[in-house]
């Protein structure tokens, strides 16, 4: 999530929310009756999820398509069969054959497949609409070509075609819907997409099967069962079968989009765990415990949450080179857990609060320490709360270019991570909207399905004083 | 060693070791040094007891310490030093050299550009969407797409949104859709009425609305007396006055320029390089991720307004306007604040999105890229950190603020 760049901001706003968590909730009366009113709500609402939604099926759909078809049209005609303008070879003359004393070549304009209808064509690029298809023309070089619609050609000559090119011929034709899984294969390996889908619909059917066997079964471990048969079996079968078959020949960015991609994964899983541990514990310490100097330090928190992180940049660079942490992982990973604290913090504390006292009371009176409090009652109460800013906390590590740039990526740049290679793409290849579009639609694949996902926690800790 | 081993044995040595410190600190705590047994049991309880929440909050406040709070005061110790000269006390020289650079003002001016308008922009669609959303069938499914882009990283919205505006030569099919959409308008009529009396119609909506907003806050000076009670208040409704007084001038110059201007009719654009507007294409991402983020929180604020409130204006004959600017606004007003400030503080360290857009070309330079040049493309720590302590300047009033409430609220 991009903008938890400002995480503090989210605390502080949702410590002035007490209520409501998404749903809807008609207001009676308020537009009662009044029809046209409401069309107009319902126009606006589709305008306005129109507009938002516009751009990102921009980059989807044109992940999909070849580079010439990115650069010949717009995105949005690529959902309807178009007309283009296509300059083809026909088949070079050496590919000819004699038949009944003439000379002949053969063939479809169109590649083996492609469903194509032309309109018109001709063989001057100053003429290009000249001939109907089943018409046959002159070539200036002697013979005739007839072309059909659907893309067949036949030349015929007295004399034997010359030259080492086939001839040119310019079509005007209505080309169908096409897609291609192709750019996947250029940016992750072959195949990956593929296989990544098959593996995914299979796990899906595993995941509803399961669900259907347990739906009876009411325990809490019976509800985990589906989602996480899911995953293992789809993670078996990416191990089991593979999911890359070789590089694409000739492809430059495979190696990096694929490192980057676990290069991320690498920065962003200890990232998450690690500052929730930390913060865990000291959130328990400011809402259960009593001691001097408690109400300074939530405020040191609550301040500390909007300090910009670009003023840590140089000093912790510096202090990293010092202790010769260097840049790597585990600078990255300390940082981000630094930076990150505030918000753990911040979150986990107000949610602790709300816990009802009488539980721990019980416990102390019974004799528990504060140790296992914590551990045993706290902790499982506070799984929501953990679990909001797990995302929170996964969406920025995942997301972030900044702290990546400054304490991850050396000079050598073996170690990248997604966000930084789409800015060297950008940099590099700004005009290879195939490569760009299908960098950046798989670096925001994983954050998508987290957001999907886990919509109902993220809303949550947006709004971390609801459960008050 | 394979990365992905080290950021598991990572995980196992974190997550143990902070375990282990918290498990063992206290059993070290209440068997070896203060045992609970013997003549003193009972003091050594108490002793442990206040013992403890340091042992609990020493990891959490030794890294804030060290990450966070640190770097405040190193920052501005290198802001007054100078590198070449082996940190050297070099007093202000850094901060006269930037207050020199014409860079520097550039990228001053745009924040302020950036703070006056994604703010308002995203709060003002963010309520839009939540007063909508609310009372439609489909309005989960609605809130969900319009909040999906808080889940794309500044660098993939940035992709997204250069798709949209690319150009392409004039002879072929624009791939842009604002090209494609900018090449539909032919001189005419209806392209006027678009092109002329939309922004100058928008630009009109907004000068009455700043002239309200002076109103307002000149209304409320006895009342804000009270809340803010001294100088931080004041200090703010002027600033807040002064700088809407500027931009009412400021957009009146510009509805004079949208009347004089003549558009350059069927010529495809190179949107991010129109000097100064290619400002408000930068802003245009920014308010569309920002947006799905107040709609939530807003959304959340107006489910909390007690219906009575709503059900006693329907029975006095509000119209649903009515309703909305006179009975529900006000009551959210507090979040209202809360959500401007949030996305304010998002604008004030913006980066990403200009360095992967524009990387500050063009007069679209930012204060936290203009530090990023500094600190890693001329090395000039110095006045790097000046500037990070510009941003932090900009940020403290917020900070201050937020300070105040939380302390409020615990009381």
């Amino acid at each position: 999530m991009a903008d938890i760049a400002d995480r503090g901001a989210f605390a502080t706003a949702a410590g002035q929310i007490r209520r409501g968590i998404f749903g809807s909730k008609t207001e009676a009366g308020a537009a009662g009756g009044k029809a046209t009113l409401t069309w107009a709500v319902h126009l606006s609402v589709a305008l306005l999820v129109f507009l938002w939604l516009f751009p990102t099926v921009g980059l989807f759909v044109s992940s999909f398509r070849t580079a010439d078809q990115i650069a010949s049209t717009g995105w949005w005609k690529a959902l309807f069969p178009a007309e283009q303008n296509l300059t083809i070879r026909a088949a070079a003359p050496e590919t000819q054959i004699e038949q009944d004393g003439m000379f002949v070549i053969e063939g479809n304009l169109f590649e083996d497949g492609a469903e194509a209808e032309i309109s018109v064509w001709g063989i001057s690029s100053r003429a290009i609409g000249a001939f109907e298809p089943g018409q046959t023309a002159e070539l200036r070089r002697g013979g005739t070509i007839t072309v059909q619609a659907d893309g067949a050609y036949r030349m015929e000559n007295a004399d034997a075609f010359e030259g080492s090119r086939g001839q040119r011929v310019f079509v005007t034709a209505t080309t169908p819907p096409e897609f291609t899984l192709g750019n996947y294969d250029t940016v992750l390996g072959k195949d990956v997409a593929r296989n990544l889908i098959i593996y995914a619909v299979a796990a899906l059917i595993f995941f509803f099967v399961l669900r259907f066997i347990f739906r009876t079964n009411e325990s809490p471990i019976a509800g985990v069962i589906p989602g996480a048969g899911g995953l293992v079996l789809f993670v078996a079968l990416a191990l089991v079968f593979g999911l890359s078959s070789g590089a694409v020949e000739g492809a430059q960015t495979t190696d990096d989009m694929a490192g980057a991609f676990f290069s991320t994964l690498t920065v962003t899983i200890p990232s998450t765990i690690i500052p929730i541990v930390i913060a865990a514990f000291a959130a328990y310490a400011l809402a259960w415990m009593d001691f001097p100097g408690r109400a300074l330090l939530i405020a040191a928190v609550v301040a500390l949450l909007v300090v910009p992180l670009q003023l840590a940049l140089i000093p912790l660079l510096k202090l990293h080179l010092g202790i010769g942490i260097g840049k790597g992982y585990l600078g990255v990973w300390l940082a981000h857990t630094g930076f990150g604290l505030p918000l753990a913090i911040y979150l986990l504390r107000n949610y602790m609060v709300g816990l009802p006292r009488d539980i721990i009371e019980c416990a102390k009176v019974d004799g528990a320490t504060d140790f296992q409090i914590f551990v045993r009652i706290i902790l499982p109460l506070s799984f929501p709360a953990l679990a909001s800013f797990a995302i929170f906390q996964f969406l920025w590590t995942w997301n972030d270019l900044l702290v990546a740039k400054v304490f991850l990526i050396d000079a050598t740049g073996e170690t990248t991570v997604m966000t930084n290679a789409i800015v060297e793409l950008l940099g590099t290849r700004g005009g290879n909207w195939e490569i760009l579009a299908t960098a950046a639609f798989v670096s925001i694949a994983v954050p998508l399905l987290v957001f999907f996902a886990m919509q109902k926690y993220l809303v949550r800790g947006l709004l971390a004083g609801s459960v008050k | 060693m394979h990365p992905a081993l080290q950021g598991l044995l990572t995980i196992v040595i974190g997550v143990g070791g902070c375990v282990g410190y918290f498990y063992f600190s206290n059993q070290i705590l209440d068997r070896v040094i203060f045992p609970a047994r013997g003549t003193n049991a009972g003091r050594n309880i108490n002793r442990a007891n206040m013992v403890r929440p340091w042992l609990f909050l020493f990891p959490a406040i030794f890294a804030l310490g060290l990450y966070l709070a640190y770097p405040v005061f190193e920052t501005l110790r290198l802001s007054v030093t100078d590198r070449d000269l082996g940190g050297a006390f070099v007093g202000f020289d850094n901060y006269t050299q930037m207050f020199g650079e014409a860079k520097f003002w550039e990228a001053l001016r745009n924040n302020m550009l950036w703070l006056l308008i994604v703010p308002a922009a995203a709060t003002g669609f963010g309520l839009l969407a939540a007063q909508l959303t609310d009372r439609i069938s489909w309005g989960n499914l609605a809130k969900s797409l319009i909040f999906m882009p808080m889940a794309i990283s500044f660098v993939g919205a940035a992709v997204i949104w250069k798709l949209v505006y690319d150009t392409r030569p004039v002879e072929q099919d624009q791939i842009g859709v604002l090209n494609a959409i900018w090449l539909a308008f032919e001189p005419g009529f209806a392209s006027t009425l678009i092109l002329k009396l939309g922004p100058v119609a928008i630009l009109a909506c907004l000068v009455v609305a700043a002239l309200s907003v002076i109103g307002w806050v000149v209304g409320t000076i006895p009342r804000m007396a009270t809340d803010f009670g001294d100088w931080f208040g004041s200090g703010l409704k002027v600033a807040v006055i002064a700088v809407l007084i500027g931009s009412i001038g400021y957009l009146m110059t510009q509805m004079l320029n949208i009347v004089r201007w003549t558009p350059p009719y069927g010529e495809p654009q190179t949107w991010l390089t129109l000097g100064l507007w290619n400002n408000f294409f930068l802003m245009v991402v920014l308010i569309w991720i920002q947006t799905g983020f107040a709609m939530v929180i807003l959304s959340a604020a107006l489910r909390g307004i007690p219906e009575e409130t709503v059900e006693a204006a329907i029975v006095d004959g509000a119209n649903p306007f009515q309703i909305f600017f006179k009975i529900k606004v006000p009551q959210i007003m507090g979040t209202i604040v809360v959500v401007w400030t949030t996305i304010t503080l998002v604008v004030l360290k913006i980066f990403d999105i200009v360095f992967a857009m524009t990387n500050g070309q063009w007069e679209t330079q930012v204060l936290a890229n203009y530090m990023y040049d500094k600190l890693f493309r001329s090395f000039d720590w110095g006045v790097g950190s000046a500037s990070a302590m510009i941003i932090m300047l900009l940020v403290t009033p917020i900070l201050v603020w937020n300070v105040r409430n939380a302390r409020k609220e615990m009381r």
